[in-house]
């Protein structure tokens, strides 16, 4: 069965079997592999993205929940690196490995989109869904301050 | 700021025959003009094309190669950043771009010329040969430049990308010179005082962009995962529980059933599954275990880690163990029979998982034949990589291709000689005759975990009449590790297992005896450096003892540990520093404060955690971190605090709740529900400070890990007036303790 959805507002369809994740036909069918596999079990957000506006593990989304959705992926959320939270993650030099750094970065937007000035605790807690195994927890709370700061 | 990275396709080595060349044949210099004679010249002293480390085009583009791979640490930015320094290049036209697999030109000279990344060693290891080799050429222009303007080269000076006549008010752009340089076919020689002083640094010192950092906040960054190639398939592959066993029994209709499969392939190991697709791929590796045995003749069948450890613990405080020494200094044994007083205690350490988070993954292309190989990788080392796909095919390493990647982080996993990750993909791919992208679930990253080792300590100390510490004696019992995770490296280092001892002296302290002793123990799991190695259990066991002295001789233990460092003034100044930042005096209510020093490879730091603790639950919360490094010249500053938090929050996770079990042989964890890393939310604020001097850089990239552990024990301590010796701290035994 062919599975229609909207990605970074282009139209996609995959023929994938209706219980694959997200992510494997974000990555290996749509080439789009700013998206990251980290643990498979809505875990670790090295695979979040936006459905419909909403931070969503795509590890845990089923290709059929996404039928008529809209999804972005990192590589949709500015053409230019020019989101307020992309600008602000190189400012604070916040990567590292950045294996984990998309996923931090739509679940930041995500926070920022539904709550343009959040306090510390509301950023700590919202990006605590995320792992960073380079522990660059310390600077992504300055990054979205910053980024709440100067949108 | 992308243009300081090129893609990695764009790793070629021509040279245009107007560019000026320079290359390193380990440390001899072959120096030649462009084109044919440069390859010939080359060819003539290293027995293959030179491949230079700086190439500088008509336009003024400067192509520095980068030798160490790239986890998140930085070294891609600062190793060329050092030969950008003493060539006084402009910064903004420098280029970078992963070394090709040369050894001879590219080894790394901490680890006798391999290409490898580890141990924080990168910037030490090359600073100075690329510092003389950025002044070569700097000198090369020079000369050209003198001899164009018709000058003595002592008139001429640089300013960046520029050779400079002053007394003219002449410039020449380092492109101009390019396109009319004569290279000689000696190296100009640089003395010391050629190079340039600290304060003459423009880039040394001076925080500039990571060179791959733009691309890691679009997803364009590019990891071996997410390399594409036409006609590729994916690869899964289920592993022994236990390392040696090999597959038996095996239901492979029920594998081929799935759609999608294309092979089901039985190696030694293992079973792997080939298929169209990612998720048809892991269906089918979950179809293999459904119906597989296993042989039992492997040695690791039936071990279990919490009676491990009490054989271990019960062999380190044996007196008639049989050990190895490690490490002696003066007479320990005599000194201890003449003791005024001894005092001992025990420590443990839990086996201890990387969780980079990049799952392990390879992709390889070999060819029909099988008789030559690409294969796609993030490693921390190109030759090791190399190598082992060459040996797991049986050719020649010549046949095969590495495109390196980024790395989603290494933490000492994607380091070991055999490669294991790698060789998944090649031998799948040879199954097939077609590329294959292998790649292991969270689940496989942690059932085939290669671990840090289990570990018991037991440590005396020795006083003379006076009350001095006169004699330290540390009893280490581990498993081994790098002879099962270099078994090269290890004999070349006459069989020390360096990653499982280093750090358990008490370096940097004045004790004028001492003895490390190694009871050497193989349970047949799988172990690896993990960052902090050997430091994390053995710094655990030796800072928490100097606590456990301070307190025992009614010290402070901050003062005592002064006064112990009283020979050494750099560690004693980070102590002293870190003391002050934390305001070590100031009781508070509540709060509990610790410290740790340790000397780690040169590299001076100094830790205070301040943390609560929930008595109820045992849960301990960090409130702040205070951390005081010096690292001789810090390269980039703001990426040495970087690391340095980076190091601590790793640090954080090992020191509560990570912890890996096994149960008959095999891994008892699965996924980051029941392998617990620090997440933001148990992350405190973190003050970081570099005390910049003129010694000599070292690492810098896990140097504060091993410090939490013994700091968090020492500030529960001096909370509660309890102890906890055995690492991970979870909350369970927090309550235990507790009483």
């Amino acid at each position: 069965m062919v599975t229609t959805f909207t990605v970074n507002g282009k139209t996609a369809s995959t023929d994938a079997p209706s219980d694959t994740p997200l992510l494997w036909v974000l990555r290996e069918g749509l080439k789009l592999t700013g998206t990251k596999f980290g643990c498979g079990a809505g875990l670790c957000g090295a695979c979040m993205v936006h459905v419909d506006g909403k931070r969503a593990f795509s590890c845990q989304t089923q290709i059929s929940e996404v039928a008529g959705k809209s999804v972005i992926t990192i590589e949709g959320l500015s053409s230019d690196s020019s989101h307020p939270v992309q600008k602000a993650w190189l400012a604070e030099r916040v990567p590292q490995c950045g294996y984990c750094q998309s996923g931090q970065i739509m679940s930041a937007a995500d926070l920022l989109n539904h709550n343009s000035k959040p306090t510390r605790e509301q950023i700590v807690e919202h990006m605590s869904t995320n792992i960073c195994r380079c522990g660059t927890y310390q600077r992504i709370v300055r990054a979205v301050e910053r980024a709440a700061r100067e949108a | 700021m992308n243009t300081h990275l090129k893609d990695v396709k764009a790793n070629a080595t021509r040279v245009s025959r107007r560019q000026v060349m320079i290359g390193a044949a380990g440390l001899t210099f072959g120096i030649a003009l462009g084109g044919a004679k440069a390859a010939l010249i080359a060819s003539e002293r290293t027995g293959q094309p030179l491949s230079p480390w700086v190439s500088i085009g008509p336009d003024g583009a400067i192509t520095i190669m980068s030798a160490a791979t790239e986890m998140g640490q930085g070294s891609m930015t600062s190793l060329p950043l050092i030969i950008a320094e003493e060539l006084d290049a402009d910064w903004g036209k420098v280029h970078i771009v992963p070394a090709p697999v040369d050894e001879k030109i590219y080894g790394n000279p901490g680890f006798g010329g391999l290409m490898y990344t580890a141990g924080s060693n990168a910037v030490t290891s090359y600073y100075k040969n690329l510092r003389i080799l950025g002044a070569q050429v700097r000198r090369v222009l020079m000369d050209n430049a003198a001899k164009k303007l018709g000058v003595p080269v002592e008139e001429l000076s640089t300013e960046p990308s520029f050779v400079v006549h002053a007394k003219s008010g002449r410039k020449l752009g380092y492109g101009e010179i390019a396109a009319f340089a004569e290279v000689p076919a000696q190296a100009p020689e640089i003395k010391p005082e050629d190079l340039k002083k600290p304060s003459q640094f423009r880039l040394i010192t001076k925080d500039v962009m990571r060179a791959e950092l733009p691309k890691k906040v679009n997803g364009s960054a590019r990891y071996a995962i997410d390399v594409q190639l036409p006609g590729m398939l994916y690869g899964a592959v289920l592993r022994a529980p236990v390392e040696g066993a090999s597959p038996e029994k095996l239901d492979e209709p029920a594998v081929m059933a799935i759609k999608g499969v294309v092979k089901v392939v039985k190696l030694p190991y293992g079973v792997g599954v080939v298929a169209e697709t990612p998720w048809a791929a892991f269906a089918g590796q979950r179809a293999i275990a459904a119906g597989i045995s296993w042989s039992k003749e492997a040695k690791g069948w039936g071990f279990d880690s919490d009676k491990g450890l009490e054989s271990f613990a019960a062999a380190a405080r044996d007196p008639k163990a049989q050990v190895t020494d490690w490490f002696k200094l003066g007479d320990v044994r005599s000194e201890m029979q003449q003791a005024a007083s001894t005092f001992e205690a025990e420590y443990r350490c839990d086996y201890a998982y990387h969780a980079q988070m990049e799952p392990l993954n390879g992709v390889a292309s070999v060819s029909p034949a099988g008789d030559s190989a690409e294969i796609w990788c993030g490693t921390q080392s190109q030759t090791m990589a190399s190598e082992a796909t060459a040996k797991a095919l049986g050719i020649g390493r010549e046949k095969v291709t590495l495109h390196d990647t980024l790395l989603g982080g290494g933490f000492g996993r994607r380091g070991p000689r055999d490669m294991d990750f790698l060789v998944d993909a090649v031998l799948l791919s040879k199954a097939v005759g077609k590329p294959v992208k292998s790649m292991w679930t969270r689940e496989d990253d942690i059932h085939n975990g290669r671990f840090r080792p289990l570990s018991a300590h037991y440590l005396r100390a020795g006083f003379d009449a006076s009350g001095k510490l006169a004699a330290w004696q540390h009893r280490l019992v581990g498993d081994r590790v790098t002879p099962f995770a270099d078994p090269v490296r290890y004999e070349k280092a006459g069989k020390k297992d360096f990653i499982l001892m280093l750090g358990a002296d008490a370096k940097g302290y004045d004790v004028a005896h001492q003895l490390v002793e190694q009871v050497y123990e193989d349970t047949g799991m799988r172990t690896a450096p993990l960052r902090g190695i050997g430091f994390t259990a053995n710094k655990f066991a030796t800072e928490t003892f100097v606590d456990e002295i301070a307190y025992k001789l009614g010290a402070d233990p901050v003062a005592y540990r002064l006064d112990l460092l009283s020979k050494t003034p750099r560690a004693r100044n980070v102590m002293a520093r870190v003391a002050q930042m934390a305001d070590w005096g100031r009781k508070r209510e509540g709060l509990g404060l610790g410290a740790a020093y340790i000397d780690y490879s040169g590299t001076q730091i100094a830790t205070v955690v301040e943390i609560a603790l929930d008595r109820r639950s045992g849960k301990i919360k960090f409130h702040n971190v205070w951390c005081a490094i010096d690292c001789g010249v810090a390269v980039q500053p703001d990426n040495v605090v970087a690391q340095t938090e980076s190091s601590i929050v790793y640090g954080i996770g090992l020191a509560l709740t990570e912890r890996i079990s096994i149960k008959d042989g095999a891994v008892e964890q699965s996924n980051f529900y029941d392998y617990v890393v620090a997440r933001n939310r148990d992350v405190p604020p973190l003050h970081v400070e570099v005390i910049q001097t003129e010694n000599h850089p070292t690492g810098v990239g896990q140097m504060a890990t091993p410090t939490i552990t013994p700091a968090v024990s020492n500030a529960v301590m001096a909370l509660t007036g309890v102890r906890l010796r055995h690492a991970p701290f979870t909350e369970e035994r927090v309550r235990k303790a507790l009483g």
